[in-house]
Parts: C-alpha cells; sequence; structure tokens
C-alpha cells in the first residue's frame, strides 16, 4: 500500500530525515515510535504531502510525485497532531469538508457526499453532535470528530500523528479501539505515530523505532520495544513486561 | 432522526438580503429635497425595465430627478457597499483574521495617494483613477513582499508586509500634503468617503470590476470554508491554499480598489458587515458572502441617505454616517447573539 524510499527532508537548513526506508502492507497498522526531535510527525507530513522530500513514496503503485493534489486526497487521509479547530464551524460542516477531493472545484456536495459523511457518523456515534460548533466538543468527542472528517475523505490510507496525546487513558483507548474497528470494517491501512510505547505496541501489528531521522529497528512490537533498544535510543530506562497483547513499557527510576 | 442540513445560503436569509436592497433602493430614491411618494418610485424603476409601462403620476421633472440625479448615486452606494462587504467577509475568510478588512493590503494607503497626488497636482479629473492605480500597484508591492519575506508564504507575512507599505505609503501622503497645505480640505473630504455622481459616469466605472470581483469570489466560496482549517490540511483535503488565496485576493481587493477610486475611504462597512451578517445567518462562507453582498449595498445606500438628508441641504461625510450608526447597531447584535467569531 505504501512504499517509502530513501526519503530525506529538510526544513531550514537541518536535514531531519536522512534516508527512511518503510513500507506498509494494506491492511497493515504501522506504528512510528522514537523520541522527541526523531522525524516522527516528518516523516508522516512527507508521506502526506505537506513537507517536500527527497526520494520516493509510493502509494497504491503510483510515486506521490505523480499524483495530483486531489488524486493524492482520495488516496491518503491525515489527522493532524493538532487540527485546527474553526470558530463556529458546525460538526456536520466540519466533517463534510472530508468530501473536498471529490468536489468539483466551484461545485457543491451532492446527495452521495451527504449520504456518506451520514455513515461516518453514525459509525462513530457522532449523530447527536452534528448541529453542535465543534469548538463546544470535548477533547474526546473532538477526537472522533476529527477521525470522521479522514474517513468521510475515503481513503484507504489513514495517517494519524499522535492520535491520542490529547486524550486521558480511558479514551486514548477507545479511539484506537474505534480505529482498530474502522480498519477491519472498512479495510483501511493505518500509519501512526505514537508517544505512549505500551499503547503504540498493543494496538499496532509492527513498529518502526525513528532514532536522529534514521530507521533503528523495525519489526513486531516485541522485537523492538527491549530494554535495550530503548536504553540506546530513548536513553530511558525501562522494564518491559510481556502482555496479553504486546510488551508492556513500565519506566523505572535508577540511583 | 433528523435530517442533515449542511451550511447553505438559506432561501429566507436570501429573501431577507434582495428585501432590504429593494427597501434602499426605493427610499434612496424618494426620500431628498424633493419627497416622492414610494409608490411612484417604485413604479418608475419598475419602468426602467423593458417592456414594463405602469402610470407612475410623475411629471417629466420628477422623473429626471429619479433618473438623473438619485437613481445613479443610490445605484452607486449600493455597488460601494456590496464590494467593500464582500471583500471584507473574504479577507476576513483568507486571513482567518476577525479584524481583517479589506484595506489591510495597503488598498486604502495606495488610493490615498494616488489621490493626494491627482488632487495635490490639480489634475481631479484623473482623480479615479489615480486612486485605482495606487490601489493596484500598494496591493501587488505587499504580496511580492509578502511573498518573498515568508518561504512558507503564510498569511501573517503578507499582512506584515501590508503594515509596512501602508506606512510608506502614507509618509509619501503626508509629506505631499505638508507641502500643498491648500489641497488639505480637500484631501480630508476624500479620505472620508462621498458619493458624489455625475449622472451614471461612476456607476458605469465601477460596475465592471465590481461584476469580475463579485463572481469569482461567489464562486470561490467553499475552498474559504476549506480554507479555514488552515493551509496545511486544506491541502491534504486536495486544495492549493496558496492558489485560492491569491485569487480571492487579487479578485476582492480588485472590487476594493474600484470602490475606493470612485467613493474615497468608507470606513467600517468592510468589518462590520461581513460580522453581523455571520452572526445572525450562521459561519460558513457560502452564507457570509452572498449575504454580506446584498446587506452591505443596503446598508451603504441608506447611510448615503442619512448622509445627504439629516442636515440637508449639507451633507455629512458618510464615513461619519457608517461609524456613528453602524457602530452601535453592531454592539447592539454582538451582545444579543453569542460571540463573533470567524
Amino acid at each position: 500500500m505504501l512504499a517509502v524510499e530513501d526519503v530525506r527532508v529538510t526544513l531550514g537548513d537541518a536535514e531531519i530525515l536522512h534516508g527512511v526506508d518503510l513500507t506498509v502492507a494494506s491492511g497493515e497498522w504501522v506504528t512510528v515510535i522514537g523520541p522527541n526531535g526523531a522525524g516522527k510527525s516528518t516523516l508522516l507530513r512527507a508521506v502526506g504531502g505537506a513537507v517536500p522530500f527527497h526520494g520516493k513514496i509510493i502509494i497504491d503503485g503510483t510515486p506521490t510525485s505523480a499524483l495530483p493534489r486531489r488524486r493524492r486526497a482520495q488516496l491518503v487521509a491525515t489527522v493532524a497532531q493538532q487540527p485546527v479547530v474553526p470558530p463556529g464551524m458546525r460538526v456536520l460542516d466540519y466533517v463534510l469538508l472530508g468530501r473536498t477531493p471529490y468536489i468539483a472545484p466551484l461545485g457543491r456536495e451532492s446527495a452521495q457526499d451527504l449520504s456518506i459523511v451520514e455513515q461516518v457518523l453514525d459509525s462513530l456515534e457522532l449523530r447527536r453532535f452534528t448541529g453542535r460548533e465543534l469548538e463546544t466538543l470535548s477533547g474526546g468527542e473532538r477526537q472522533r470528530v476529527f477521525l470522521a472528517r479522514a474517513l468521510a475523505q475515503g481513503a484507504p490510507l489513514l495517517l494519524l500523528d499522535e492520535p491520542t496525546s490529547a486524550l486521558d487513558i480511558g479514551h486514548q483507548q477507545e479511539v484506537l479501539e474505534l480505529v482498530d474497528r474502522l480498519r477491519r470494517e472498512r479495510s483501511l491501512t493505518v500509519l501512526a505515530t505514537m508517544h505512549d510505547l505500551s499503547i503504540a505496541g498493543e494496538y499496532a501489528d509492527r513498529l518502526v523505532l525513528l532514532a536522529d531521522g534514521r530507521v533503528a529497528a523495525d519489526g513486531p512490537p516485541a522485537q523492538v520495544l527491549t530494554e535495550e533498544l530503548l536504553a540506546l535510543h530513548y536513553r530511558a530506562r525501562v522494564r518491559v513486561i510481556a502482555g496479553e497483547f504486546g510488551p508492556i513499557v513500565v519506566p523505572v527510576r535508577v540511583s | 432522526m433528523t435530517t442533515l442540513r449542511p451550511a447553505r445560503l438559506r432561501p429566507g436569509w436570501l429573501a431577507a438580503g434582495i428585501g432590504a436592497v429593494l427597501v434602499a433602493l426605493v427610499a434612496g430614491v424618494a426620500l431628498g429635497p424633493v419627497t416622492l411618494p414610494p409608490g411612484s418610485v417604485a413604479a418608475e424603476l419598475l419602468n426602467l425595465i423593458p417592456g414594463v409601462d405602469l402610470p407612475s403620476g410623475l411629471d417629466e421633472r420628477e422623473i429626471a430627478i429619479i433618473t438623473e440625479l438619485r437613481l445613479p448615486r443610490v445605484v452607486l452606494g449600493l455597488l460601494v457597499g456590496a464590494m467593500l462587504s464582500l471583500a471584507g467577509g473574504c479577507y476576513q475568510g483568507v486571513f482567518r483574521n476577525p479584524l481583517a478588512d479589506p484595506y489591510l493590503l495597503g488598498v486604502a494607503a495606495g488610493a490615498g495617494l494616488g489621490a493626494t497626488m491627482a488632487i495635490a497636482f490639480r489634475a481631479g479629473a484623473v482623480l479615479p483613477p489615480a486612486a485605482f492605480a495606487g490601489a493596484g500597484i500598494a496591493v501587488v508591492v505587499t504580496y511580492l513582499l509578502g511573498v518573498a519575506g515568508g518561504r512558507d508564504r503564510s498569511s501573517a507575512t503578507l499582512i506584515l508586509a501590508g503594515v509596512a507599505v501602508s506606512s510608506f505609503l502614507a509618509a509619501i501622503q503626508t509629506y505631499l500634503l505638508q507641502r500643498n497645505v491648500d489641497t488639505i480640505r480637500e484631501v480630508y473630504s476624500w479620505l472620508l468617503g462621498r458619493l458624489a455622481t455625475n449622472g451614471w459616469h461612476e456607476v458605469t466605472l465601477l460596475l465592471p470590476y465590481a461584476l469580475v470581483t463579485t463572481v469569482v469570489v461567489l464562486a470561490l466560496r467553499r475552498e474559504l470554508d476549506v480554507l479555514s482549517v488552515g493551509d496545511t490540511e486544506a491541502a491534504s483535503l486536495g486544495l492549493h491554499p496558496q492558489r485560492s488565496r491569491l485569487i480571492l485576493l487579487a479578485a476582492a481587493s480588485l472590487g476594493t480598489a474600484a470602490a475606493v477610486a470612485v467613493s474615497g475611504l468608507i470606513g467600517f462597512v468592510g468589518i462590520i458587515v461581513p460580522h453581523v451578517v455571520r452572526l445572525l445567518a450562521g459561519g460558513s462562507y457560502r452564507s457570509i458572502l452572498p449575504l454580506s453582498l446584498l446587506f452591505g449595498a443596503a446598508f451603504l445606500a441608506l447611510a448615503d441617505l442619512a448622509a445627504r438628508t439629516l442636515i440637508a441641504p449639507g451633507e455629512l461625510p458618510i464615513g461619519v454616517v457608517t461609524a456613528f450608526f453602524g457602530a452601535p447597531f453592531f454592539i447592539l447584535v454582538l451582545r444579543s447573539t453569542r460571540r463573533v467569531s470567524v
């Protein structure tokens, strides 16, 4: 579904990514982890087309450089780390923005666009919020609305940049369970970034550890979340405990 | 289960806007030093439509007052109000800033300098083209500086460039005024705005630009809604944010420059009308823009009516009227609805 080949990104004068390779199979959930400043978000932004890059990013067999913007938006949907909340915009209108890549430049939403949005709203249990203004929603509700807009885009590849960073632990689990369910129902491919390592491992098929703009490890959670790798790249002292859905990473104080 | 109703221009609000324009039109034509019965005025206005011939009971002199004196001025007021309000709403959306007005990128300073030069060099006949050229040059320079200054071409660098260009042009204008003190009164009266007409001359000057601006801005009103999620997310939805912004700003600035060239600097309309519309009819640009056009037109035509009748035979500067009546009304709307937001 997605192949990233030797991708380099320079922001300002600094090269952030120094040749990253990554593949995500169709229907797979891959989560990128790594310390602050490792380039996780930059990698997602490159895939989403938000930053220029050198190298090759191939989505569904087509290099993104050959994809017109609208076509790319039909293939890749992004939930940004901190999406802009337009003041005064109602939930329904916000989710309808997701249909933009299908609406002719001077046209407006068709009945089909509306029914797709309706279905997304129902499946995310957002129906009762449609008339509310996005600003008035709680963090967990908002995250579901952001997700709804991305799903309305109808793209097979979903990019989630820190989808749970603003949520408490219960809402984190709720949102990730939701993503997992939608992934199965709609056979979506998910590429995410996440800070919480235990949660990252529990939900992803595969983890990619990014450190200093390079891939330091790539594999099933049990192979990536090891005390040695985390000590090396995060300079963190942790215990890794085997859990039912993946390793549990517990920070420990050593004096 | 409720049906989903996406943000669109509601027919009720559209009818209210058209009604406001018609009321302003009839009132503006009927009232003045010679008051004409509104029914007869309406009949004469309908008679302007080819194929309509209604009895109005007015004599030739009164009909001449309507078609040659008052109607051009009312139509000019409608057009200028429509342009300033539409451009103001467009600027607020493009910059995602509730304080944006159509003069933000140097239109006012550029037009002001052009007009001052025309007056100072005793070339009053070329005042409209001079003001128009000044406004156009100022916006183009602002845009080029803004694009060159910010690698990301963000709207913040554009606004800062507008501030710099405006200050620079204002400095030249002040210098010119100092050197030609005898022209201060005339320049000042232009700066406050005036809707003086000489037959249909001003209307025909403004009309082509007004049409282009209206068509372009209204055609792109859905893109303004998409731009409200910011450039990065708008791009991820398949839009070209910089391109959309350039087209919208060019169109809005064109209409503003043309309006300013024939009417001077009328403040307040471009910032207040879109906000009132937003508060009353909802936050989508799909309704804000067309309704700003209609209510802005009606508001300015009525403000001009007040300007020329309140202290008749004298005339108030229209900018004074728009602010004096517009500000309290705006506060009223602000207090009776929830809040102001873009």
